[in-house]
């Protein structure tokens, strides 16, 4: 194989990666905007704040540590001990789906029957309190969130790949991360239990119920509050996901939230009402973006990828803007 | 009445309602007093123009008032004996009274099956029987089991009110407070909803209030009418006597009593006649 191909495989390759990372993004969004009707501003915070709780609690940091010397003048930082990644991770769980209940109780249920744009800004509200909590909790430091992903390139691959290159060129071999192939696996993994969970469950079914009809999921007995409750906790549970793959990407810090962005072309490409667009849309925003730096990049000066997710995104609101698989507007009386 | 006329009294009675006012909002008072009472495994109408406040009596005794900023602020409700003003409409729905929203209101994007099966939300007596009430509701409506994969948005309006219906029944209730389910069907299909609405009283004992605004129907399915004016009960009866009442001929069955009269004698006729107590 030449190795112009094989660049181009890798390209693809890790553009597919890279989509599934935005894909886990996306799907936060997409489980309460099918469930609530609300596009959820502060899904982008609530997986860095996943995030710092499991390097926090995993490390054995003291919350809100700042706050408590401060006022008592003590020096009480760490708890000294270690936690394993899966205690961590279970603990973080509960602390998500604790959340997602205090929201409920504490915003949402005030907010039933508002219209959608209030509740809109209720997230936007969400988003700064909880930016600014999760700092008052966890520190405003950098974290490096390690629960055993392995990760960096893989020789075996390398090797392979350079086998295949045409004899004498210089190819060195494909370079894929292997995080990035386990964000793949788990993503995978996520939409197949979220879809089977959503088609075959009764709390699934009463889920797409609200979805399409407050009233009438009412009217059967649903309680929408319940309701809520779990989809806030689906969502802090896939933020959590998203958190610890991005975390482990490129450490905790205050710009993981700012991944939301690039959720939004994501979304509006996939459709804000399907689970399977989001991953779709992941793939081609991810394949799109890294082939036009690779091709195109060098005509214009680079930083193709910056932008191209909005481009075309921008396009798809022009000619088709309920996305690829965006539920069908179903109109008759 | 005596104590044991009283009880009795209670057994025989399903839901009453009495003297309740609703306030949306906190200041547009709808509901001005309005008491009615449905007999155990009877069929009651609640009858009246657009606007009287035939829904939102429902809406008052399902409770799903509250989720429009409405409230219940005077009188009682009783179902099977015990208040529920308080209750939350998926405990009302677990005890047995449910409603079919005014505009049938069927989750589009599931499919009829689906539809059906989210009634059985509440229910915690197993799948088995919860099947078996999936297949009654399929013998009642044949026509659904022939559409049970198709996506509620994509069927007629007479399947999407059947399927209405046949999601309260998945409930296994004891009352259903039924909303104009004549809205926007050819009057064939009409004939054919009451029909099975009837049989489904006289076979399962299900209670039914019905608020309609096709009197004439109504009345000949109902064993008791209430006509709701501007919220209030401005008369009721058994359905025969309302249905030969003059007034009720006149205002709400459309047939004239004394032959044609010229609009402007009717309407001054009306004015008169009407009951505002």
């Amino acid at each position: 194989m030449s190795p112009g191909f094989l660049y181009f495989l890798e390209t693809v390759l890790n553009g597919l990666m890279t989509g599934v990372m935005y894909s886990l993004v996306a799907l936060g969004f997409v489980l309460i905007f099918k469930a609530s009707g609300i596009f959820n501003f502060a899904q982008g915070v609530m997986a860095l704040f996943a995030a710092l709780t499991l390097v926090g609690l995993q490390t054995g940091q003291v919350p809100f540590s700042h706050l408590i010397n401060a006022i008592f003048g003590t020096e009480f930082h760490h708890f000294g001990w270690t936690l394993p990644a899966f205690v961590a991770v279970v603990g973080t769980l509960v602390v998500m789906v604790a959340f997602a209940y205090l929201f409920e109780k504490l915003v949402l249920k005030h907010l039933v029957n508002q219209e959608p744009i209030i509740l809109f800004m209720a997230t936007i509200g969400l988003a700064y309190f909880l930016e600014g909590f999760g700092d008052l909790m966890w520190g405003a430091d950098i974290k490096a969130l390690d629960i055993g992903i392995p990760s960096g390139g893989s020789f075996w691959l390398e090797d392979v790949t350079r086998e295949w290159a045409t004899e004498g060129s210089d190819y060195f071999g494909m370079y894929i991360d292997k995080l990035d192939v386990v964000a793949a696996l788990v993503a995978v993994a996520l939409v197949l239990v979220l879809t089977l969970f959503s088609q075959y469950t009764a709390t699934g079914r009463a889920l797409r119920a609200v979805a399409d009809d407050h009233q009438a999921a009412m009217s059967v007995g649903i309680s929408l509050r319940n309701i809520w409750v779990i989809v806030w906790s689906i969502a802090g549970f896939v933020a959590l996901v998203a958190g610890i793959m991005w975390g482990a990407k490129s450490g905790v810090q205050f710009s993981l939230s700012l991944i939301a962005l690039k959720a939004l072309p994501v979304l509006i490409l996939g459709g804000f009402t399907s689970i399977p667009g989001a991953i779709v849309g992941g793939l081609i925003i991810g394949v799109g973006e890294k082939l036009a730096e690779l091709y195109v990049g060098p005509f214009v000066g680079g930083a193709i990828e910056n932008w191209f997710a909005y481009v075309v995104a921008l396009v798809f609101l022009l000619f088709r803007p309920q996305g690829l698989f965006g539920e069908k507007i179903i109109e008759r009386v | 009445m005596t104590d044991a006329a009283l009880a009795k009294n209670e057994a025989e009675t399903i839901l009453s309602v009495s003297n309740i006012e609703v306030i949306y909002n906190h200041v547009i008072l709808v509901l001005k007093g309005v008491s009615l009472s449905v007999p155990r495994g009877g069929i009651v109408a609640l009858l009246g123009a657009n606007g009287a406040g035939k829904t939102t009596t429902l809406k008052a005794i399902s409770n799903l008032l509250r989720a429009e900023r409405g409230e219940v602020t005077k009188g009682s409700i009783e179902f099977d004996g015990e208040r529920i003003e308080s209750s939350s409409p998926s405990d009302l729905v677990r005890r047995g009274c449910i409603q079919v929203m005014e505009g049938r209101h069927c989750f589009g994007h599931l499919t009829i099956e689906e539809n059906l099966m989210t009634g059985a939300f509440t229910r915690r007596d197993g799948a088995a029987n919860v099947r078996r009430d999936l297949e009654m509701v399929y013998d009642y409506f044949p026509r659904l089991k022939e559409r049970r994969g198709s996506m509620a948005g994509y069927t007629s309006g007479g399947e999407q009110q059947m399927t209405a219906i046949g999601r309260a029944l998945m409930s296994r209730p004891k009352m259903v407070l039924l909303d104009e389910p004549s809205m926007g069907l050819a009057p064939q299909l009409v004939e054919e909803i009451f029909e099975i609405v009837k049989k489904l009283n006289e076979e399962q004992g299900v209670s039914l209030l019905l608020a309609e605004q096709n009197t004439n129907i109504a009345l000949r399915y109902a064993k008791y009418g209430y006509i709701l004016e501007s919220g209030r009960v401005v008369m009721d009866g058994e359905a025969k006597s309302l249905r030969e009442n003059e007034d009720v001929k006149e205002f709400y069955l459309g047939i004239g009593g004394e032959g044609r009269r010229s609009f402007k004698n009717v309407k001054h006729y009306k004015r008169r006649k009407r009951w505002l107590a």
